[in-house]
């Protein structure tokens, strides 16, 4: 097997343990949406020892592309300017939110960042759903890999509403993590009534997805990718199931196997291509012509298997010692 | 403006903003792990409930300034693609790889430690407690290591080759082992443990004249930051000592750019102030000490460094007419003069708050009215790390990569003006914004917190 096709597969491994981790911290996050107080207090407990380790995946995924498909870094970063510009601001005032929240009691203090949470949650996990619609669209690339569209291309209807399958989806998988994280009963009662409606929406979104992808593009014309999107439909449905009979764990670990599911279908759709043209179909950039050399990607394979085992231990290790559940009276940061 | 010059300065934006939080991190995460290594390490009941409070309280500093500088760490890294694609397309097979070990190696311990850190104390052993700190300041100065790396490739180029209009690696080991990177480096670190020395000073100065119950601890960690400043402070100095020397041979031009030194000369002098006329490649009027600049690069009287313009001639030689002169020579020179003045500062501060550290109580109250205004110094070593990097950066000018890729040929086409425009202003104001909030949750903070032995 080539080297190209190798590190193809591993940035799907890293895009899948970004969308599983970050996907129910955005959750999380969307889902302190309108709560009271202390609610959103345990909510942020239930992710806080382990949302940074989780937002590093994004970081290595993005310096692994770097390394890995040099071109892709260069025409996706460029070609989604605007977006990216709006998600880290959304990830800056997050990130600094988690840390100063805790600081003083006062309401409006906590309100403030909360919001910086609700809004880096929400901002990041619709701007992605967007971006990977477009992804598969293809974008105006021409002959030098140049972007040669818009920001307003990107936001056709069909792309907003990707964006909002991500928001349906996540907030429904960040559910599920609150279903195992939290002990208050009531509150997880109300959790688990709310997890079967997001679950249900995002179905609905994502069925009707599959049939206009079937229809206008040959996106589904793959076996696998046809497999990993029927399994991803099945496991949410699953996971609807697992919230409306209360069993947190099943439900969880189905929305789990949906987002990766999901993302597998996803660069199963788009191999050997990474980046689509929609200009003419030689210009896109795909796992050879967008690649590093294959020195480079020898010494990047050779640490990428050794330390991502060793990250994928001590993180498992780390989500061990806060395996508890979160008590109702702890709502401080720290 | 342009999209290359706007881009530039976004990204300078960005990197000075980073670069305030990062030195923090790097050095303080080393002086919470010895303190909470002293807690461990002490027996009597008493002691450890102070001492830990005193880990949790610079801790707590330690927290909201690596939440700045991780949040301000990704928008560094977007910024490769999204302003300077071409840049990223040319070095990528370099420069990605050191990115991606960054994370890979660093970011993944530091992120995933520092929770555990966080939320541990009751779940962890105490050594174990410890180690979490020691591997986040593992982790950080080891990212600082891997981004240096690739900072230094773009400075002094090795273990490459051009092939198919781009740069490929022919050497890993070449790159990791970049003899530039060892200035770097090392300068980069003892400047963290040095910014993170002196903010302890300022900080324990301030407590101990303004807080009377938490006096005695403060007075402890006092004179420890004050060792570990000097420690940092020799470092400094002796690293920048000898990377100048080593800029001698590698990157002649910044060397000769921050000295202004326009004509080879032998032995060459050093101006202490100098008007200076890069239009005509000279200087109006200057204030030099004979020999000295031959001294501090060739350790003897004789010995020749060259100037600007004979360097700017032999560049045209090499590769074809062109400006190869940083534009700022002015700046660089000032910025300079500016880095070793604060590092002087400095040590003067060191030295008196080693003297105050070490008086009987009743003689502190004699100095509390300076030791109250401390603070105003705590901007000393951020100058000072600021117009380091500018010098470094302004230095490499107007090469993106030293001798291979040009800057204005590295930004990305497809941006126009005005899209540049709107994030620059989108990101000032958020910086502004949470580097105000910051600081009055520190100052905060700060000001509440007693670190006694009650309960």
């Amino acid at each position: 097997m080539d080297l190209n096709i190798i590190w193809f597969a591993l940035i799907t491994i890293l895009f899948t343990g970004f969308f599983i981790l970050e996907g129910f911290d955005y959750g999380v996050g969307i889902m302190m949406i309108g709560r009271p107080r202390n609610e959103r207090g345990q909510f942020i407990r239930a992710i806080g020892p382990v949302w940074d380790g989780n937002e590093v995946w994004m970081i290595t995924a993005g310096g692994a592309t770097f390394a890995a498909f040099p071109h892709v870094y260069a025409t996706m970063f460029s070609t989604f300017y605007i977006a990216l510009f709006l998600m880290l601001m959304a990830l800056i005032m997050r990130g600094v939110a988690f840390e100063l929240r805790g600081k003083f009691q006062s309401p409006d203090w906590v309100n403030l960042w909360d919001f910086g949470i609700i809004f880096g949650s929400f901002v990041p996990a619709l701007l992605w759903g967007v971006a990977v619609v477009n992804l598969l669209r293809g974008l105006p690339i021409d002959f030098q890999m140049h972007y040669v569209g818009t920001f307003f291309d990107l936001l056709n209807p069909c792309a907003l509403l990707g964006g909002i399958f991500f928001v349906l989806l996540f907030t429904f998988h960040g559910a599920n993590f609150l279903l195992i994280k939290l002990s208050d009963k009531g509150l997880l009662q109300e959790i688990s009534r709310q997890s079967f409606k997001l679950g249900i929406a995002a179905l609905i979104v994502y069925v009707l997805f599959g049939a206009v992808a079937a229809v206008e593009t040959d996106l589904l014309a793959k076996a696998p990718t046809i497999i990993f999107i029927l399994l991803s439909i099945v496991a949410l449905v699953y996971g609807c199931r697992s919230a409306y009979i209360k069993s947190g764990q099943c439900a969880f670990f189905s929305s789990t196997l949906s987002v990766a599911m999901l993302v597998f279908g996803f660069f199963t759709a788009l191999f050997p291509r990474i980046m689509v043209s929609s200009i003419n179909p030689e210009y896109s950039l795909d796992i050879y012509n967008a690649a590093s050399t294959s020195y480079t990607l020898t010494i990047m394979t050779v640490a990428a298997l050794i330390f991502v085992p060793i990250v994928l231990c001590y993180q498992a290790w780390s989500y061990k010692i806060f395996k508890e559940r979160i008590a109702p009276t702890d709502v401080n940061y720290h | 403006m342009d999209a290359v010059i706007l881009s530039r300065l976004q990204f300078a934006i960005t990197t000075i903003y980073h670069f305030l939080f990062v030195p923090v991190t790097l050095g303080l995460s080393i002086f919470v792990a010895l303190l909470e290594l002293w807690y461990v390490n002490s027996d009597s009941y008493y002691e450890r409930l102070k001492l830990k409070r005193l880990v949790k309280f610079f801790g707590t500093i330690f927290l909201i300034n690596f939440a700045m500088g991780v949040v301000t760490g990704i928008v560094q890294e977007f910024h490769f693609g999204m302003n300077w694609s071409e840049y990223s397309r040319f070095m990528g097979d370099i420069f990605g790889a050191p990115l991606a070990l960054e994370a890979l190696t660093a970011f993944f311990l530091e992120s995933t430690f520092i929770g555990l850190w966080i939320f541990g104390w009751d779940k962890l052993s105490e050594k174990m407690h410890c180690l979490c700190i020691w591997i986040v300041a593992f982790g950080s100065n080891l990212s600082a290591f891997w981004i240096l790396v690739a900072n230094s490739f773009m400075q002094h180029p090795v273990g490459y080759e051009i092939s198919d209009g781009r740069a490929v690696m022919t050497s890993f080991f070449d790159l990791v082992t970049n003899p530039y990177v060892l200035g770097e480096y090392f300068h980069a670190l003892f400047a963290g443990i040095t910014t993170a020395g002196f903010l302890v000073i300022v900080v324990s100065a301030w407590k101990i004249a303004t807080d009377d119950i938490s006096r005695e601890m403060f007075v402890r960690t006092l004179r420890r930051a004050v060792l570990f400043t000097f420690f940092g402070l020799l470092g400094v100095m002796g690293s920048g000592h000898m990377h100048a020397q080593y800029l001698a041979e590698a990157n002649p031009m910044k060397l000769a750019s921050f000295e202004a030194l326009w004509e080879t000369e032998n032995p060459a002098p050093f101006a202490i102030v100098a008007d200076i006329n890069q239009k005509e490649g000279r200087n109006d009027f200057e204030i030099t000490i004979p020999k000295m600049f031959t001294f501090m690069v060739h350790n003897s009287f004789s010995g020749e460094v060259k100037g600007i313009n004979d360097l700017q001639n032999e560049a045209v030689e090499k590769y074809g007419s062109g400006y190869y002169i940083p534009n700022d020579v002015r700046g660089m020179f000032w910025s300079f003069r500016i880095m070793i003045a604060t590092g002087g500062l400095m040590m003067l501060v060191v030295f008196a708050m080693w003297f105050v550290s070490f008086l009987k109580r009743k003689y502190i109250n004699d100095y509390k009215c300076y030791l109250k205004m401390m603070p105003i110094l705590l901007p000393i070593p951020f100058i000072a790390n600021s117009v380091g990097w500018y010098i470094a950066e302004a230095g490499r000018q107007p090469w993106i990569v030293v001798g291979l890729q040009k800057t204005a040929v590295a930004v990305s086409p497809n941006l126009s003006a005005e899209e540049v425009w709107l994030t620059m202003i989108g990101f000032t104001i958020i910086y502004l914004a949470l580097a105000v909030l910051a600081v009055f949750a520190a100052v905060k903070f700060i000001r509440r917190t007693k670190i006694t032995a009650e309960e």
